[in-house]
This record gives structure tokens, C-alpha cells and sequence, in this order.
């Protein structure tokens, strides 16, 4: 479904991505972990035509993303849930969620889908007249999904979406995104949390300082001591 | 009652004529006061040239009514739709192309606006002050009570109140209103939703300088002597009142317009002898404001992004 080849991007002069290939299967769900500054933002940032790659390739469904914006990169069917969620406070949660749906026109069935995703999530359905900045941080992220799902995406890419979140909130958002990609959806996830993000992928990738360091399935890496020691916090044996 | 009559040397139809002058030159500073707080909430700038946006919504009033001789309500219309698009222009040729410049280069390239508009109108129209044509019945005075008052001072707040009205609704419950609130907060997250930034600035600017112009019909009507500069003042106060109400905030723009133009008008009306510190009474409300609550009346206190 995706395909990025030999993809580089520079801020200024430094590569934050010295050239990595990754391929994202319909239906699956795909796994980015690695350490702060690895480059995993700026592969979905890249992606999202948010930044622009210095060379390398984007291709999504036979179409070579590059030249395109972000307006019709969400109109391909991509959609992300940003790093620290970024949902817009100043809205309420439903015009948060409608904001989500900004490009689709169909009225009754945008307001299916929102039914669908209070379904999803009761909270937010509770606090629809609330100011989003409002809600508590688990809830802003479910909110974030929310609202990236509105635009009934193809493939979510996810940033982070535990960070900062208690354990049980962290389970919960892992079990939506479980859900999600069942639907049929295909999930391109980048996290910290190695563990529960490994657990739930069809395939991951390890990026450290702009290269992919080693891939494979999740239940690979999970068990790889490499990856134990330095990324699940497990001593060798 | 008496006391207050031997203390201001006022009756209570003075009064009553201070209040209403007071009240529709607040009106017109309110109006003009959104534009700048509509724009600075957006992309965070003061857009200098809108004041003399107003100015030449005076001028395109003006040669519609006296050179083309189109009637005054069709001019009206013309004029608020020139206006409008003028606010685009300016937009898309003196700040769009530094959108990703530092911020300092756009407020320069406000300022060289500003001038552009005052000496582009000094070259073409002339220095020389022209009178605002005349408006059937609006312009004519009326006989309350023991006070003359110009007709349009009561039509000045129920047009302005119509025009927050008909903003408000825009701004809160169409689709257009919400990618702006969204845009003014978040650009990138905007452009992932698939809002077209561009179309939301100029929709912005739009509405502003369409707004400006109707508070520009008033004032030629209300102040009929229009000059090339005449917007520089006018323009200075109204960046204020944004400033006062707490800039970025629509409804606070209204106050601080209100604010300033029924303060304005009360001194003067109160200390006649002050009246030659009219003008400064904005810069000292600025002052004062920024002393003790910089973020302006209903401003937010804002977080820096992290």
C-alpha cells in the first residue's frame, strides 16, 4: 500500500533521515519504535507532505506522494494523529470531530460516523459541548484518533499516541487501535512504548539516528535480545 | 441631578447627545477594531494597512457617488465588495509571499502597505480634502428633545451591532468559521485536515476589509471631510481597542471600540478644557492596559506551544 524508498530529509543540512525503505501492506498494522530523535516524526511528517524529502520516494498505491500537499494527501485516504495530539482546544470535541471530516460532504454519513466513534468512545460523546482543551490527556488522544478517523483514512499513521498517558489509558488507546486496523484500516504506528506496540504489529521497524536498524514481525523483535535489552528495559541472559 | 448639572456644567440632553456622538464613534471603532483582531488571530500580525484600507473604502464611496454618479445604496455595495478585495490583494501580494519569513518582515511589509495606500492616494486623488457626498436623510439632522443629532448616529450602532451579529454566526457556526478558529490555532494540524490555509487568510482578510469599509461609509457620512491620511488615526486607535479588549478575541475588539470611543467622547464632554488631549486618551488606555493586564480584557492568558 505504502512504499518509501532511500527516503532522506534534512533539516538544514542534517539528515534526520539518512535514507530508509519501508513497506506498509494493506491491512496491516506497521511498527516504528526508536529513541528520541531517531527520525520517526519526520518519516510520518514526510509522508503527510508536511516536509519535503531532499531524495527518495513516497509511493502510495502506485502514486508517487512527492509532489502532492497535505490537502490531497488527506483526500488519498492518509491521515495522521499528531505527536502530543494537537487537537484544536479553542473547539469543542464535536467540532473537533467534524473538523476531521472537513473534506467529505456526505452530511448523513458524517454524522454516522460520529455516532460510530462515540461508540468507540463514550467520553467523548459525554463531553461533545466541551471545549477540547478542556479534557484530560487521555481523553484529548482519543479525541485525536477520533478525529483522524472522521476522515474515514485508508491508513492512519500515529505518532506517540501513549505518550504521556497513564497505563491503563495507554491499554485502552492499544485496544482501539487494535479495533480500528480490524475494520480494515491500515495503521502505521510510531512509539516509544516498544512493548505493547511490537505486541499489536504485523510487522515493525527500528529506526535509530535516521537508519532502519532491523525489521521484522513484532513477535520477531519482541523476542530478539537486541531489542530486549535496548528498547524493552530486559537484561541479556 | 442638579449636582451633577452644577458639577459638569451639563443638562441632561447634552448629556444625552454626548452619549449617543460617544456611542456611534465607538461603533465605527469597533467595526474597524475586528479587522485587525481578525487578521492578528490568524497570522499573528498587525495588518497596519487597514486603516488606510479604510481610507480608500471613503474614496471608492466618494468617486461612486460624485464621479459615476451610481446611487448611494448601489455605491454602498460596490464599495464594501471593492474593499473587500483590496484586503485580499494587499494580503496576497505583501504578506502571502513572506509566509514563511520571520515575523518581523511581514509587519515591515505591513507597514510599507500602510504607505504604499497613503501616497498611492495623495498621487491619484489629491491631498486636497474632499466632502463626503451628502446621503438623503442620513447625513440630515434630527430634532430630539432639546439636542440636534446627525441621522446616522442611530443607524451607526444598529448597523454595527447587525454586522457583529452576522461575523459572530460566520465565525462560530458555519464550516468556513470553524477552519479559521482551527487555523488560527494550529496551521499544520489544519493543513492535515485538509483545510486549505490560503482560502482561510483571504476569506479572512475579506471579511475584515468588508467590514472596514461599512465602518468607513459611516465615518465619511458621520466625519464627511476625507483625505488621503485619514485613516492613520482612526487606524492607530482601533489597532488600540483590539489591543484593549485582548487582540485575537473578536467581542473584545468590540469592547475596546466602545471603550475608547465612548471614553474619547465623555472626557471631552466632561473636561472640556482636556479637549485638546482627546487623541491621547487611546495611547493612555494602551498604556495602562499593558501595565496591567497585557493580554487585554477577555484576551487569554495565552501558553506558548511547546
Amino acid at each position: 500500500m505504502l512504499k518509501i524508498r532511500d527516503l532522506v530529509v534534512a533539516y538544514g543540512g542534517i539528515e534526520a533521515l539518512k535514507g530508509i525503505s519501508i513497506d506498509v501492506p494493506d491491512g496491516d498494522i506497521v511498527t516504528l519504535i526508536g529513541a528520541n530523535g531517531a527520525g520517526k516524526s519526520t518519516l510520518l511528517r514526510t509522508i503527510m507532505g508536511l516536509e519535503k524529502a531532499k531524495s527518495g520516494s513516497i509511493t502510495y498505491q502506485e502514486e508517487d506522494l512527492g509532489p502532492l500537499n497535505s490537502q490531497h494527501i488527506v483526500e488519498r485516504g492518509i491521515t495522521l494523529v499528531p505527536e502530543g495530539r494537537r487537537i484544536f482546544p479553542n473547539l469543542t470535541v464535536l467540532e473537533n470531530l467534524k473538523i476531521g471530516a472537513y473534506l467529505r460532504k456526505d452530511k448523513n454519513a458524517i454524522a454516522d460516523d460520529i455516532r460510530r466513534i462515540y461508540g468507540l468512545f463514550p467520553r467523548l460523546e459525554e463531553r461533545h459541548w466541551q471545549m477540547a482543551g478542556t479534557l484530560s490527556g487521555g481523553e484529548q488522544q482519543m479525541l485525536a484518533v477520533g478525529r483522524a478517523m472522521m476522515c474515514r483514512p485508508k491508513l492512519i499513521m500515529m505518532d506517540e499516541p501513549s505518550l504521556g498517558l497513564a497505563p491503563l489509558v495507554i491499554r485502552e488507546i492499544f485496544n482501539i487501535i487494535r479495533r480500528i486496523n480490524e475494520t480494515g484500516t491500515t495503521v502505521l504506528l510510531v512509539e516509544q512504548n516498544a512493548n505493547m506496540a511490537l505486541k499489536v504489529a504485523h510487522k515493525a521497524y527500528v529506526l535509530e539516528t535516521g537508519r532502519i536498524r532491523m525489521e521484522g514481525t513484532g513477535q520477531e523483535l519482541l523476542e530478539n535480545e537486541e531489542i530486549k535489552e535496548a528498547y524493552l528495559g530486559k537484561k541479556k541472559n | 441631578m442638579e449636582l451633577f448639572q452644577a458639577l459638569t456644567h451639563m443638562t441632561a440632553a447634552g448629556f444625552a447627545q454626548h452619549l449617543v456622538n460617544g456611542i456611534s464613534l465607538g461603533s465605527l471603532y469597533a467595526l474597524i477594531a475586528i479587522g485587525y483582531t481578525m487578521v492578528y488571530g490568524i497570522l499573528l500580525m498587525i495588518n497596519f494597512a487597514h486603516g488606510d484600507i479604510v481610507m480608500m473604502a471613503c474614496y471608492f464611496a466618494f468617486f461612486g457617488i460624485t464621479a459615476f454618479h451610481i446611487p448611494w445604496y448601489l455605491t454602498f455595495i460596490g464599495t464594501i465588495a471593492a474593499t473587500a478585495l483590496l484586503g485580499v490583494v494587499i494580503e496576497r501580494t505583501a504578506y502571502r509571499p513572506l509566509r514563511d519569513a520571520p515575523k518581523n518582515s511581514v509587519l515591515i511589509s505591513a507597514i510599507g502597505a500602510s504607505f504604499l495606500l497613503e501616497n498611492l492616494a495623495n498621487y491619484i486623488f489629491s491631498g486636497r480634502p474632499m466632502h463626503f457626498p451628502d446621503i438623503p436623510f442620513l447625513s440630515s439632522m434630527v430634532r430630539i428633545g432639546g439636542v440636534q443629532i446627525q441621522a446616522i448616529c442611530f443607524f451607526i450602532p444598529v448597523v454595527t451591532v447587525l454586522c457583529l451579529a452576522i461575523l459572530l454566526h460566520i465565525v462560530n457556526h458555519t464550516k468556513t468559521g470553524m477552519a479559521m478558529r482551527a487555523v488560527s490555532k494550529d496551521y499544520e494540524i489544519a493543513r492535515v485536515m485538509g483545510i486549505n490555509i490560503d482560502n482561510v487568510i483571504s476569506i479572512t482578510f475579506a471579511i475584515g476589509s468588508a467590514l472596514a469599509a461599512v465602518g468607513a461609509i459611516m465615518w465619511g457620512i458621520r466625519y464627511p471631510g476625507i483625505t488621503p491620511y485619514l485613516g492613520v488615526m482612526p487606524g492607530l486607535k482601533c489597532f488600540i481597542a483590539a489591543v484593549i479588549g485582548g487582540i485575537g478575541n473578536i467581542k473584545g475588539a468590540v469592547l475596546g471600540g466602545f471603550i475608547l470611543g465612548l471614553g474619547e467622547i465623555l472626557i471631552v464632554a466632561f473636561f472640556p478644557t482636556l479637549s485638546g488631549y482627546r487623541d491621547a486618551f487611546a495611547f493612555i488606555m494602551l498604556i495602562l492596559i499593558l501595565f496591567y493586564k497585557p493580554t487585554g480584557i477577555l484576551g487569554e492568558t495565552t501558553t506558548e506551544k511547546v
